[in-house]
């Protein structure tokens, strides 16, 4: 298998849909001429043309809600929003559209659209562009959220949510498109809604996603250093959520860490947490712990941004917490 | 309704040059020249790592703030976008805090939380770089409420992009705006690109000032490339705000020299197109200007441009030998109430 970086397994993945189903296309600030301002769509514009690579005005209520109609009249947009924090302006349609009018009309259409983003902090764009708000959009029922932490991931779950009947919310990370790994030429689809054990141990449960993932595989080596190993599962999908493995894994550990770049409170963590609680209550020996960001807004100063920010210190410190 | 004419040549402007006093004039050059000096050594700086994030320069529009704003009154708000150094420093933010702030130290404007896109210096009155494409201006509706709901003078200036005015916040504030006559000048930086794409590849008019007649706002249109003509215009409709204590809008045709932002590839426009606008270099015009009239000769000049040579060295090392904020300071100014 080839080696690829996380932009390549996305912009594969984009293409070949394209190059599959004339009804998908793409449409967002600076994804043709531009090629992308992650240059994901590089190439695309020159490729499928204008009329399938739509550079849209700056104009995030109208991306949203125009990608919205035509998934409602039979195309499959991938409607890119060039950062996660500028979702917020596209926030009705988000949540008020996409996410509910086939409820609401009885099911009479289908919504068929793909909300492809970018967030994650680190990159000292301060406090307004540098959010993290996954659990945000994973809290409305009628949504999917998707947030891969591996290129294998990031190009049969893409491929998995253009071809879902239903709206997806596809959220990257900002500091992840370098990130290398294993993908398989040609077609693959992954599951959406099942979670995936990305590391093999026996003596804690890690529970995370997308750029939490790469910052616990990093702690797993220095804690196998010490002799400790844990199972690392990733989420990849925040809604629905798949905590089978994670409790499966804790049978076993008896011992749980979560780990998410976003804040704690109402957070990803908080959610998984409580469930485990619910549900994997007996099998608990300590408090599950909750690797999260710092709650204030980001600032723009380096040190104190990596101060805020989840690192992998933090992680292997909460794991030798729980033991 | 009034409109002012569009592209008056440098030799028409000379009744308001004439008008000036010399100490203005060249206040008005080493300004200029301050704001591209300062950004050609952030864009230096930027190299070397010294700062981070987003650097957007404003190379080629300084006549556009130097102009506008070197009328403004103490009372009058002034906002703008993340392009914000430029008019940092014709608001009266020194260049050393400006310089600070880029390089993310406690005696940054923004104590270093803000950064390049985040400048502010409230006590001028200067209300901020805002990085949400068209966030600021529902603010800047509010502030002009908020003085005319207590009998305030003052007029607040609200400085966007040509992008911007395709975004839902423009239309909502200038109809607002409209509706409670509120005293603001909305100042469209018209640089004809928001990031990549061209005015005509995102806007349904080709003129930004088009958009105000839909609401019944008195508007036109001016070269930003002659901060003459920008100054005679912010003059005359400030005052008419100032007189009827209702919107104005004011477009301002201008051109960003460099990349959107630091790494634009610049893969949207012709090299040719950005030669063509650099021969109307506003300090280069400016300068050509007041040695041909006479005003001051080219040594005059170039001395005040060695003064600002001083000026940037000082405010780099200022900057450089300023502490990071301290850990503490994570935790800080978030809520007033602690
Ligand atoms: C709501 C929102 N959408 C997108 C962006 C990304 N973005 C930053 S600057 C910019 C272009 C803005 O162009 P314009 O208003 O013309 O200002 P200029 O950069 O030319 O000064 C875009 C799309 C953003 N910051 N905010
Ligand atoms: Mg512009």
């Amino acid at each position: 298998m080839a080696e690829i970086t996380m932009r390549e397994a996305i912009s594969q993945a984009l293409w070949e849909e394209m190059e599959r189903d004339e009804r998908v296309f793409v449409m967002g600030e600076e994804v043709g001429l531009w090629g992308g301002t992650y240059a994901v769509t590089r190439g695309f514009y020159d490729h499928f043309g204008a009329e399938r690579v739509r550079d849209t005005p700056i104009a995030e209520g109208v991306i949203v809600g125009a990608a919205n109609g035509a998934a409602m009249a039979g195309l499959r947009p991938v409607a890119e929003l060039m950062t996660i924090n500028f979702a917020f302006l596209a926030m009705d349609q988000i949540v008020n559209g996409s996410a509910k009018l086939r409820a609401m009309f009885g099911g009479q259409f289908t919504i068929p659209i793909v909300i492809r983003t970018v967030g994650g902090g680190g990159r000292q764009l301060g406090a307004t562009h540098s959010q993290t708000p996954d659990a945000v959009f994973a809290h409305f029922p009628g949504l999917t959220v998707i947030a891969p932490g591996t290129p294998y991931d990031a190009k049969g779950l893409l491929k998995a949510a253009i071809r879902s009947e239903d709206p997806v919310m596809f959220i990257e990370n900002a500091t992840m498109y370098q990130t290398k790994g294993e993908v398989p030429e040609g077609d693959y689809v992954e599951p959406i809604g099942v979670s995936k054990v990305q590391r093999k141990g026996s003596d804690v449960t890690i529970v995370t996603y997308s750029k939490g993932l790469q910052l616990s595989l990093q702690a797993a080596d220095q804690l196998a250093a010490d002799g400790v190993e844990v199972q690392i599962i990733d989420l990849r999908c925040l809604r629905p959520l798949d905590l089978g493995p994670a409790i499966e894994s804790l049978k076993r550990t008896n011992r749980a860490v979560i780990v998410e770049e976003g804040w704690r409170s109402y957070g990803v963590g908080a959610e998984v947490a409580s469930r485990l609680y619910e549900q994997a209550f007996d099998y608990l020996d300590a408090p599950v712990k909750r690797v999260a960001q710092v709650e204030v807004p980001l600032p723009y100063n380096r040190e104190l941004e990596q101060m805020a920010l989840p690192q992998v210190g933090d992680i292997v410190r909460a794991v030798q917490e729980v033991l | 309704m009034f409109t002012l004419a569009w592209g008056i040549a440098m030799a028409e402007a000379d009744v308001a040059l004439k008008a000036l006093d010399e100490k203005e004039m060249l206040r008005l050059y080493h300004e200029m020249i301050l704001i591209r000096r300062l950004e050609e050594e952030a864009a230096h700086l930027y190299q070397q790592g010294k700062i981070g994030g987003f650097l957007h320069l404003y190379i080629g529009q300084e006549a556009v703030a130097s102009g506008l704003l070197s009328v403004r009154r103490p009372e009058d708000r002034v906002f703008t976008a993340y392009r914000d150094h430029g008019v940092a420093i014709a608001s009266g933010i020194e260049a050393k805090f400006v310089m600070a702030e880029l390089m993310g130290k406690a005696t940054g404007a923004s104590k270093g939380k803000g950064g390049s896109m985040h400048l502010a210096d409230v006590d001028l009155n200067f209300w901020g770089g805002y990085a949400i494409v068209g966030s600021h201006m529902p603010l800047a509706a509010g502030m002009a409420m908020a003085d005319k709901y207590r009998g305030d003078p003052g007029v607040t200036i609200c400085m966007f992009g040509d992008g911007a005015t395709n975004i839902g916040y423009f239309h909502e504030s200038l109809n607002l705006s409209m509706v409670w006559d509120l005293p603001v000048l909305w100042v469209c930086e018209n640089n004809q690109y928001g990031m990549g794409t061209s005015v005509e590849r995102a806007s349904a008019v080709e003129e930004m000032r088009q958009k105000a007649e839909g609401y019944e706002m008195p508007n036109s249109r001016v070269n930003g490339m002659n901060v003459l003509e920008v100054r005679r215009a912010a003059e005359e409709t400030l005052s008419y705000i100032r007189e009827n204590g209702t919107p104005y809008f004011l477009e301002v045709v201008t051109y960003r020299f460099q990349g959107h932002s630091m790494g634009d590839p610049e893969r949207y426009r012709e090299s040719d197109e950005v030669d063509q606008w650099r021969e109307d270099d506003p300090i280069g015009m400016f300068r050509t200007h007041l040695v041909d009239t006479g005003v001051f000769s080219a040594e005059e000049l170039s001395k005040e441009e060695e003064l600002v040579d001083r000026e940037i060295e000082q405010a780099v090392e200022f900057a450089e030998s300023s502490p990071n904020p301290p850990p503490e300071a994570l935790f800080e100014d978030i809520h007033a109430e602690e």
